[in-house]
């Protein structure tokens, strides 16, 4: 097997370019290869996740292209960052780490990439088309990307990210192409309580299990007896991301390449099928919390943290609306992530300054597990993303409590963790 | 699409490597699950939680989670505290990119090697083992 090369890819990978696209090409061509890619493909857009900071290393790598004049070919947009520049008070990280950081988005910016600094970039106007060959990185925006957009991108690392934006090439390669889109895992959702509909805990817990199974193979949900929305779909890609290595799901009747299930699976048998109990739901939702609960009365709280993918417009409606006219208690710290443009969107609604009053701190550009934000990280802290309960405990070293946006609410309100155990009841509930 | 190559990612002068095993029962993700400095896997999830990775040949049966795992091994690259080698399953970019990058930026390569369900479920913790040029693995000492 060999990779074969286009005139202009040549030119590309000898220099003819430049230094930086050389340096770029090599980096697109050597995964390639390791890949197994037999071409390259156009991309006609990126998402560059190598712009939140990990140290030294990613950082010689990024003022090497810019040094070397890389220009990026395609529209690119960044994600996250480490730090919050509408609200650069909030980060409580080393200055020098700080100073090190903002030269890593200076170093993509003047790249060409637009500076959106969010995971959610399926939130901002501009977003790929049905079938469109993108290269994104970020587990999360992979994930949607994939199945909510049907737009095609491999599960990108960084690095490449910034290569595919700079060459206009990617590996024709995985999720790129058509065989390897297909579900070969179906969950069937057997049975859930009227109160697991409409709860943003079903996407999370249910895409926390799927990850742990399926690990890199493509599933298809099966059974929902309501189609989900936006929001739902992005909570199960980023929960099924974390857990495994998913790049891609479908969900029959609500994600483009699966009007039915055999459509999902490309008319072939599934190679799994696995039946998906209420018991299976709450045992995944129990090993998502690393804090010990003594059943809900005395478990004080420090920090509620949302927003992990950055919140959308509706998902901010819904705390909002949990909230109500309530403040958040005194002892716990508050904290929602988003994109710059939601919290323009939600600042013309009067939301953003009426949950300012109510105690509540809004954050963009990065998001609180991935940078030092939180003011106390000694007490348990809740969150409504099964995402941020995953990598919390590793990266902050917090106990984590996972809950319902609504118990997240609740639980910030009270000071202490509320969490609503009859949304696990049968048949009887009453919403 | 043709099949990966058994050796996925290695730098052109690459040697034989070799290495004790470090088997995660596992993926791991190298961002958010390995703390760069130490070499330490820090994701409390993880049956590996709290050993170290560094100079050891990591085996698992795939890769993990966030795209920044690239980042975070290239990170631990340049630190001295990331595996000699990875042995895996599934062909993964998230940890190629990492291992490229690592070879292209400082000339210092990763081999990211594929094995067999079989062949990897035969490589132990404790094992001591040598990456051969063409991929290969080969035991050397198993542990007792």
């Amino acid at each position: 097997m060999t990779l074969h090369l286009t005139d202009d890819d040549v030119r590309r990978l000898d220099g003819g370019d430049g230094p930086a696209v050389r340096l770029a090409m090599r980096v697109v061509v050597r995964l390639a290869e390791a890949l197994g890619a037999e071409e390259l493909l156009d991309i006609s857009a990126a998402h560059v996740d190598s712009c939140l900071y990990h140290g030294r290393a990613p950082l010689d790598f990024a003022e090497r292209l810019a040094v070397d004049g890389a220009t990026v070919v395609v529209p690119t947009t960044l994600n996250v960052s480490s730090l919050d520049l509408l609200h650069p008070d909030l980060y409580r990280g080393d200055p020098e780490e700080g100073d090190l950081a903002r030269r890593l988005m200076d170093a993509y910016v003047g790249m060409g990439c637009r500076p959106t600094w969010t995971c959610a970039p399926y939130q901002l106007e501009e977003r790929p088309a049905f079938g469109e060959q993108v290269a994104w990185a970020e587990s999360n925006a992979i994930a949607f990307a994939n199945s909510v957009l049907g737009a095609r991108t491999d599960r990108y690392g960084d690095f490449v990210d910034i290569c595919a934006a700079v060459t206009g090439r990617a590996p024709a390669a995985g999720l790129h192409l058509d065989e390897n889109r297909r579900a070969t895992v179906v969950f069937r959702v057997e049975e859930l309580t009227p109160g697991l509909q409409g709860n943003s805990l079903l996407p999370n817990v249910l895409g926390t299990l799927i990850g742990s199974v399926v690990g890199n193979r493509v599933p298809v949900v099966d059974g929902l007896p309501d189609p989900p929305d936006e929001d739902w779909l992005k909570a199960l890609g980023a929960a099924a991301a974390s857990a495994g290595s998913v790049g891609m799901f479908h969900v029959v009747g609500a994600t483009p390449e699966a009007p039915t299930l055999e459509a999902a699976l490309g008319g072939h048998q599934p190679a799994e099928v696995v039946v998906v109990t209420l018991d299976d739901l709450r045992r995944t939702r129990d090993r998502l919390n690393t804090a010990r609960l003594d059943g809900g009365t005395g478990d004080a709280l420090a920090t509620v943290s949302l927003g992990t993918p950055h919140y959308s417009v509706t998902e901010f409606g819904r705390f909002v609306e949990a909230l109500g006219d309530r403040r958040v208690h005194p002892g716990v710290d508050v904290y929602i992530s988003t994109g710059r443009g939601i919290l323009d969107e939600i600042e013309e609604r009067g939301w953003a300054e009426g949950l300012r009053s109510a105690g509540v701190t809004i954050v963009t550009d990065t998001c609180t597990y991935v940078t030092p934000i939180l003011e106390d990280t000694t007490g348990p802290a809740m969150t409504d993303s099964a995402k941020w309960a995953y990598y919390a405990p590793g990266n902050l070293g917090v106990d984590v409590v996972f809950g319902s946006t609504r118990e997240c609410a609740e639980s910030a309100v009270a000071g202490r963790v509320v969490l609503d155990e009859t949304i696990w009841t049968r048949g009887s509930h009453d919403g | 699409m043709a099949e990966p190559p058994p050796l996925q990612v290695a730098g052109p002068s690459s040697g034989p490597v070799e290495g004790v095993v470090l088997h995660l029962d596992e993926p791991l993700s190298f961002w958010g699950g390995l703390d760069a400095a130490t070499g330490e896997v820090i994701d409390r999830h993880h049956p590996q939680s709290g050993q170290s990775v560094a100079g050891r040949v990591l085996v698992m049966h795939s890769g993990r989670g966030s795209s920044s795992g690239s980042s975070a091994l290239l990170e631990a690259v340049r630190c001295g505290t990331a595996p000699a080698a990875i042995v895996m399953v599934e062909p993964d970019a998230i940890v190629a990119l990492g291992a490229i990058v690592a070879d292209e930026l400082y000339g210092r390569p990763l081999p990211v090697v594929l094995a067999n369900e079989a062949e990897l479920a035969k490589l132990r913790t404790g094992d001591q083992v040598c990456i051969e040029r063409d991929g290969s693995v080969r035991r050397i000492d198993a542990a007792l």
